[in-house]
């Protein structure tokens, strides 16, 4: 197996989980393209870790996994409570915390 | 210079030095003269309302009362051996710190007995006449107590035996004066020149305190005894220097050049004030002082020199004012700085001088408070208008008034037999016999000065009670009630007689003579000076005659010489004072102002406007888009990992 592969898979996931963040104004959706990137991390660290022969980089995976689960439930409860209160999940209507 | 020392030394022994003798018998409570008229003023002061109704009879009481403790307090004098006369009565300790000792204690001599009965006598009439002159005034109450307080504070003056204390009584007298000048401050002249008084003496009162200070520096007391006693060992330095701050401190107080200018306007206080603090006690303070401190001015005659020369100056400005002014107040006023320069200048001839000052002194309280009060009667009459342009054919309307307002003119031009010409005329053989130049540039003065006298108060006297009425519209004088006459009758009666009874047989100078040192020979009654003033006085009489009696007056008083608008202008004293003290004062303030609102704030405002507006335009950053939040922290990153690399390679 070609640990290139993986990465430039890994850089195709991150870069498109990173512009859907800067283009789309779903809070539902950016939140999806966040955790394509943290997954996109997640393959460069088992791909490296495979590599090397490490166990290390598999460690931090499932922490990040676990830390991802708990942003998830975080995130969809202030998703929640904004879309309860506006009747929007535009990220862009919610600008009130401001200059 | 040995000779210097001797002679130093010699003039210091002929000073009384010794200590006066413990007060005892009726004497030992002299504490009452001050404790009557505080009484009264605390009293009527904190009593408020409820006093209204009786608080004038209060207020003439205590003095009173002061008067009849103060006769006994005489008599008791008399009693004793001319040189045992001088006793002291100690009081309490106000201060005791280290090698400052300040007892507060009351000297009973010959000096400050002839005060006490001048000030609670005289002070005594006017409170009388100001109970007829205030009645229709809501306000009579607060006057009688500022009037008492006046009194006690004037009475402090006199008999206090240390300077510290001395110099409460001063300052209590300045306030007083101030609180009544500026009686009715509603009236915005009133306020102004109660203000002004107060300023003027401020810059007096500076000097005085100097000198106590160098007093304690130099001597380490400030007690009579104290001072005197060490003062022969001074320094000439010193002693010119004490001279000259206590001459300062009695020009702020007795409205000499050149601190002049409060008095004529001080004349915006009730009349009985006028009489009372601007004429006859309050403003001859600075006069008392100068003979009480006689043993620091014996010591320097240059300190001397320029207090008879502030006398010879002040005789001759305020006479030269008197003369155009048609406010018969002012006119008065400006009489009255001419006869405390009087008093100055024969204070300032030394011991040989002390006598006739304060002659001259009580002299003048009676029949300027006499004349004070007969411009307050016609005052009151005719609506509170003082323009004597305004006045005239008043003889035959007020004949009472009239009459001891005319003995009154007749004693300060000095007539013989009246109290000016025998008060007056040894001041002016006093200044010639000075002699050299000195001498004759003061005779001469004071000599013009007893001519334009005579010029300025028959003006004075055509204009108000001869000639045709020229009264306003609505006016009907009458004399005025008999609390008032009678006051002005018993003034005119101590003008007619006390000047001839003080010189004849020398008996004031005899009765000071123990505590000034000094006893002059009784002077003759006719001088050639005294025959060359009572020519000029005839002189300036007949051309004032000419001049006011002979023309009718005209109702608006025309453009007149230079030297008239200059005296109407009061010779520009205000002029100066605001050319060299009020104006560059403002200056400096309004640099000040600048200098704090353009450098001090300027220099803070500007740090905080530019970090306000930095932070200003910086905050915009914050926009409340989360994804350019985003885009930023991606930005961030990205710089950050290229760092990284960057660095690693």
């Amino acid at each position: 197996m070609n640990p290139g592969n993986y990465v430039a898979l890994a850089v195709i996931l991150f870069v498109i989980g990173a512009v859907g963040v800067l283009i789309r104004r779903n809070a539902m959706v950016i939140f999806m393209c966040i955790e394509l990137m943290l997954n996109a991390v997640n393959l460069a660290f088992v791909a490296f870790a495979r590599q090397h022969g490490q166990v290390d980089g598999q460690v931090i995976a499932f922490f990040v996994m676990v830390v991802a689960a708990a942003e998830v439930v975080v995130g969809l409860a202030i998703l929640m409570a904004i879309f309860r209160a506006r009747r929007s999940a535009s990220v862009d209507d919610a600008n009130l915390l401001k200059y | 210079m040995t000779g210097t020392l001797t002679a130093v030394a010699a003039r210091a022994a002929a000073v009384p030095t010794e200590v006066p003798l413990a007060a005892a018998g009726v004497q030992r409570a002299a504490w009452l003269l001050l404790v009557f008229p505080l009484a009264g003023a605390v009293v009527l002061l904190l009593g408020g309302r409820r006093t209204n109704r009786w608080g004038h009879v209060v207020g003439v009481a205590m003095p009173l009362a002061a008067f009849v403790y103060g006769v006994i307090a005489f008599v008791a004098m008399l009693g004793y051996p001319a040189d045992q006369r001088s006793r002291e009565l100690t009081l309490f300790t106000w201060i005791h710190v280290a090698r400052f000792d300040v007892p507060v204690g009351l000297r009973l001599d010959q000096l400050s007995i002839c005060f006490v009965l001048l000030i609670t006598g005289v002070g005594s009439l006017i409170h009388i006449f100001a109970v007829g002159y205030m009645s229709h005034d809501p306000e009579r109450r607060r006057f009688f107590g500022y009037m008492n307080l006046f009194v006690a504070s004037m009475l402090l003056l006199v008999l206090a035996d240390n300077y510290l204390v001395l110099y409460v009584g001063w300052e209590g007298v300045g306030l007083t004066s101030y609180l009544l000048i500026g009686f009715w401050q509603y009236k915005p002249e009133a306020a102004t020149a109660a203000k002004k008084a107060f300023v003027a003496n401020r810059v007096g009162d500076l000097g005085m305190s100097i000198a106590i200070m160098l007093m304690f520096a130099v001597f380490g007391s400030v007690t009579f005894n104290g001072v005197f006693g060490q003062v022969g060992h001074a320094s000439p330095g010193v002693t010119t220097a004490l001279g000259l701050l206590l001459l300062l401190g009695a020009c702020g107080k007795s409205a000499q050049l050149p601190l002049q200018s409060w008095l004529l306007d001080a004349m915006e206080g009730p009349t009985p004030v006028s009489a009372l603090i601007h004429a006859a006690t309050m403003v001859t303070a600075g006069v008392y002082l100068i003979v009480r401190s006689g043993p620091i001015f014996d010591l320097s005659s240059n300190a001397r020199l320029l207090v008879t020369i502030v006398g010879a100056a002040t005789l001759l400005f305020g006479a030269i004012i008197s003369c155009a002014k048609d406010d018969i107040k002012k006119a008065l006023a400006g009489s009255t700085m001419s006869q405390i320069g009087y008093m100055v200048l024969a204070a300032g001839l030394g011991p040989r001088g002390y006598a006739f000052a304060i002659g001259l002194l009580l002299a003048h309280g009676f029949f300027k408070a006499g004349l004070f009060l007969g411009a307050g009667s016609i005052k009151h009459e005719m609506n509170d208008e003082v323009d004597m342009r305004r006045f005239g054919g008043l003889r035959t309307i007020m004949p009472i008034t009239f009459a001891t307002f005319g003995i009154g003119y007749l004693a300060i031009i000095g007539i013989p037999p009246f109290s000016g010409f025998f008060a007056k005329d040894t001041v002016i053989d006093a200044a010639f016999e000075t002699g050299g130049t000195t001498g004759w540039v003061l005779g001469l003065a004071a000599l013009i000065g007893a001519g334009i006298t005579a010029f300025y108060m028959t003006r004075v006297m055509f204009m108000t009670f001869a000639g045709e009425r020229r009264w306003d519209e609505g006016v009907h004088p009458h004399e005025v009630p008999p609390i008032m006459t009678s006051p002005m009758i018993l003034l005119a009666i101590g003008s007619l007689g006390f000047g001839a009874y003080e010189t004849l047989g020398d008996r004031l100078a005899d009765f000071l003579g123990p505590v000034i040192g000094y006893v002059p020979a009784e002077p003759a009654l006719f001088t050639p000076a005294g025959i060359v003033a009572l020519v000029l006085i005839a002189a300036a009489i007949v051309l004032a005659w000419a001049m006011y009696g002979r023309r009718p007056v005209p109702a608006t008083a025309p453009h007149g010489s230079p030297l008239t608008v200059a005296a109407r202008k009061e010779l520009y004293g205000n002029a100066v004072n605001e050319s060299l003290l009020m104006r560059p004062g403002q200056w400096l303030t309004r640099l000040s102002v600048y200098f704090d609102n353009r450098g001090v704030d300027g220099l803070v405002n500007t740090i905080a406007a530019t970090v306000g507006g930095t932070s200003g335009r910086v905050r915009r950053v914050q926009t409340g888009f989360v994804r350019s939040y985003a885009l930023s922290m991606l930005v961030g990153a990205v710089l950050l990992v290229g760092a990284l690399l960057l660095v690693r390679i």
